[in-house]
């Protein structure tokens, strides 16, 4: 019978709408997972030699292990985000002559193959092979301590999708969680309670004392079983296959109507946004970005100001406008029938998106101010990266837009999804970025940094100046190629 | 009100419509009858400018619908669900829809309250997103949003098709009361025969793309579009 599963499991796999994508596209993403894996390796390789170089009175092994509470904080944070236990498969095979519990089995053993439990490996191996090679606490224990570790990821791989049962989709519970975390890592940074040498005295003490390894043993065996339990219990068309329908919220958005003929677009923009998980989770990542700042200027060799801050600063004010703006109107795919045969003007329904944008890029800009605390330049940058984003980066994505014919599920989440990703997203990228980059090298080399900010913010001027002929040119642009765009959003991936 | 002429569609060497001239006077309430593949929704989609036509021309109240968006206004149409956005409520697209044809809430709620006894108690107020809604659910949103702004012409496909028995004798009312406004131009497309004969003042049988029948609906008329289309 497993046969069988697995049979299906490489068909699925081959078959998969991902795998039938360009061949650009899948060199990229082989890339992304080779470097991965590579860099987990040498991490893996090359963390005892470090640790023991840095830090000669302690044991690496055991510096590792006050270490093991935040590695596994982060990949809970991953998977909570990006694996989920893909129950919906097992739809066909409810009404086949199979046991129920072995489908479960299966579908929960299938999950400890997943690539989020390989990575982890890569690490522990190499350095408990170094640590036994180098060490002098004793082979048998270093490889139980090895084995309690991979239980320990496994542990998080089962109680992660209890986590997810419970709190997907719940923005305060993750509240909650986050809260906790922050509680746990200020009480760690003000040494009041420091959890990571709790937890590591405890990883110690299991090389002491190997039969400690059987309570997270115990631990793995309580948690697989409880999510066989549960799945036993919801194996059922209306509980656990049944796709979420989620009660309708209807906000009041009347207030958009100040901004005149674009407020219904602007209004349903802002519902798209709002209700469907991929564009959300692209609004939730520009905070994100907010922080990206940080990597930069608090590196002291990054003091001057130079190529890399003009991309920073245009990525900070303009990661909503670049993952939002890349894809329009793929966005409104599903519709898009009806956007065009309604009483509407394509020159309302692009406006609308730019209005969407330049508010994103405004407030994004505003959220960046601190930044003055590294210094005045670092503040006018963002702010002529702004501008910049707003003359010249919207009017751009927009007429890239023209050319996307590739249809989104909105329901589905962005991560690692490239899906309605063609070459229109590739190409846009250089103008965006590298181009400004450019200019403000070749500016500051020739003259000053603060000719080159003004440059920047000169360039973006000007492109505010012509909005309305670069629109109008933009909007000629989608209206002949419509038809493509309309037959490329009926094409279905899956 | 519709002109066409000289009218083709075709793909990659195969023609799927082509129709050298038709026309369709205003107010008259006008059915296009043919097996799948027909021809029927390619001539709707075209009618809406949603596909270009490899030759002629189609003219809505004497605009040419590939040239200017000025048709637009008087126009509403359904051809499927993707006319419908799956995010937001019914009450929702409505109220969107009535926006963009220039409605207030007060006007899409009178028209909204006017067709109540259609929607049956599953549409309105009842807290799902269009997405989540039943197939024959989702026909009924579409189908009154192109009610919506006082349309001139109106154009429904397939309209019959997933509603339940109930629900299609009300939608037939609908029709016809739409059918009996001289200023409204309505046209439905179907593979029923009888619900099409009993809407419609003129009915065209379409086959493989060309015009086979194009008759007045008479008593009669069910018979001979029955011999017609029966094997």
């Amino acid at each position: 019978m497993f046969k069988h599963f697995i049979n299906l499991e490489l068909k699925s796999f081959l078959r998969s709408a991902s795998v039938g994508k360009s061949i650009a596209l899948k060199i990229f993403l082989g890339f992304i997972a080779l470097y991965f894996i590579l860099s987990f390796l040498v991490l893996g390789i090359a963390l005892y030699p470090i640790l023991h170089e840095n830090f000669p009175n302690q044991k690496p092994i055991e510096i590792v292990n006050n270490a093991v509470i935040f590695w596994l904080a982060i990949e809970l944070i991953f998977r909570f985000f990006m694996q989920s236990l893909p129950v919906m498969n097992i739809k066909p095979l409810l009404i086949l002559p199979v046991k129920r519990e072995k489908v479960i089995h299966y579908v929960l053993l299938k999950s400890v193959f997943s690539i989020y439990n390989l990575f982890p490996l890569l690490v522990i191996l190499p350095f408990g092979i170094t640590t036994i090679i180098e060490g002098n606490v004793g082979a048998t224990p270093v490889l139980i301590w090895m084995f309690t570790l991979y239980i320990l990821i496994l542990c998080f791989n089962f109680a992660n999708f209890l986590i997810k049962k419970k709190f997907a989709d719940n923005i305060l519970a993750f509240l909650i969680f986050a809260l906790l975390g922050g509680t746990f890592v200020s009480l760690e940074y003000f040494e009041i309670f420091k959890i990571s040498s709790f937890t590591g005295t405890i990883l110690n003490s299991l090389l002491l004392n190997p039969i400690l390894v059987l309570a997270p043993i115990l631990l793995l065996a309580g948690l697989y079983f409880w999510n066989f339990n549960y799945l036993k219990s919801n194996f059922y068309l209306d509980s656990s296959l049944k796709t979420k329908i989620k009660e309708a919220r209807t906000t009041d958005l009347s207030w958009t109507k100040r901004f005149g003929e674009i407020a219904p677009f602007l209004q349903l923009d802002l519902k798209l946004i709002w209700r469907n998980k991929r564009p959300r989770t692209t609004v939730f990542m520009s905070f994100i970005f907010l922080l990206y700042g940080l990597m930069i200027y608090t590196n002291p060799k990054q003091s001057d100001i130079s190529f890399l801050n003009v991309v920073v600063g245009l990525l900070m004010s303009g990661i909503f406008m670049l993952n939002f703006g890349q894809f329009i109107p793929s966005w409104d795919s599903s519709y898009f029938g009806m956007i065009l045969s309604q009483n509407i003007t394509f020159r309302k329904y692009l406006d609308s998106k730019v209005g969407l944008m330049s508010f994103s890029v405004v407030v994004l800009a505003l959220l960046t101010t601190p930044y003055v605390y590294f210094g005045w330049n670092v503040l006018a940058t963002n702010l002529a990266c702004a501008v910049y984003n707003l003359g010249i980066n919207i009017p751009v994505l927009m007429f890239a837009g023209s050319f996307n014919v590739k249809r989104i599920d909105l329901e589905k989440s962005p991560f690692m999804n490239y899906q309605g990703t063609g070459a229109a997203q590739w190409i846009v990228g250089l103008p965006l970025f590298l181009i400004p980059g450019i200019i403000f090298f070749i500016f500051s080399e020739l003259f000053n940094i603060e000719t080159a900010i003004i440059a920047i913010a000169a360039i973006g001027f000007i492109g505010l100046l012509f909005r309305n002929t670069l629109m109008n040119f933009i909007t000629k642009g989608y209206q002949t190629r419509k038809y493509a765009t309309l037959n490329g959003f009926k094409q279905q991936e899956n | 009100m519709i002109q066409v002429t000289q009218l083709s569609k075709i793909y990659n060497g195969t023609t799927v419509l082509n129709i050298p001239n038709l026309e369709i006077p205003k107010g008259q309430s006008f059915g296009l009858v043919g097996n799948n593949g027909a021809g029927k929704t390619t001539f709707f989609s075209l009618l809406l400018d949603l596909i270009q036509p490899t030759t002629g021309t189609l003219t809505n109240n004497e605009i040419q619908v590939n040239t200017s968006e000025d048709w637009k206004p008087f126009t509403s149409a359904f051809l499927d669900e993707s006319f419908l956005i799956g995010y937001l409520t019914a009450e929702e697209y409505f109220y969107f829809i009535g926006d963009i044809r220039g409605q207030n809430k007060a006007d899409v709620n009178a028209l909204l309250k006017k067709h109540e006894e259609f929607f049956n108690d599953e549409i309105l107020r009842n807290k799902k997103y269009l997405r989540d809604l039943s197939k024959g659910n989702m026909k009924k949103v579409g189908i009154i949003a192109t009610l919506i702004g006082n349309p001139k012409v109106v154009i429904l496909d397939e309209p019959f098709a997933n509603l339940d028995p109930t629900t299609v004798s009300r939608l037939k009312k609908i029709i016809k009361e739409l059918a009996e406004n001289p200023d409204i131009t309505v046209l439905v497309s179907s593979h029923d025969l009888q619900h099409t004969v009993e809407v419609c003042d003129r009915i065209v049988a379409l086959n493989k793309g060309e015009i086979v029948k194009d008759i007045v609906t008479s008593a009669e008329t069910l018979k001979e579009l029955e011999a017609f289309f029966a094997v």
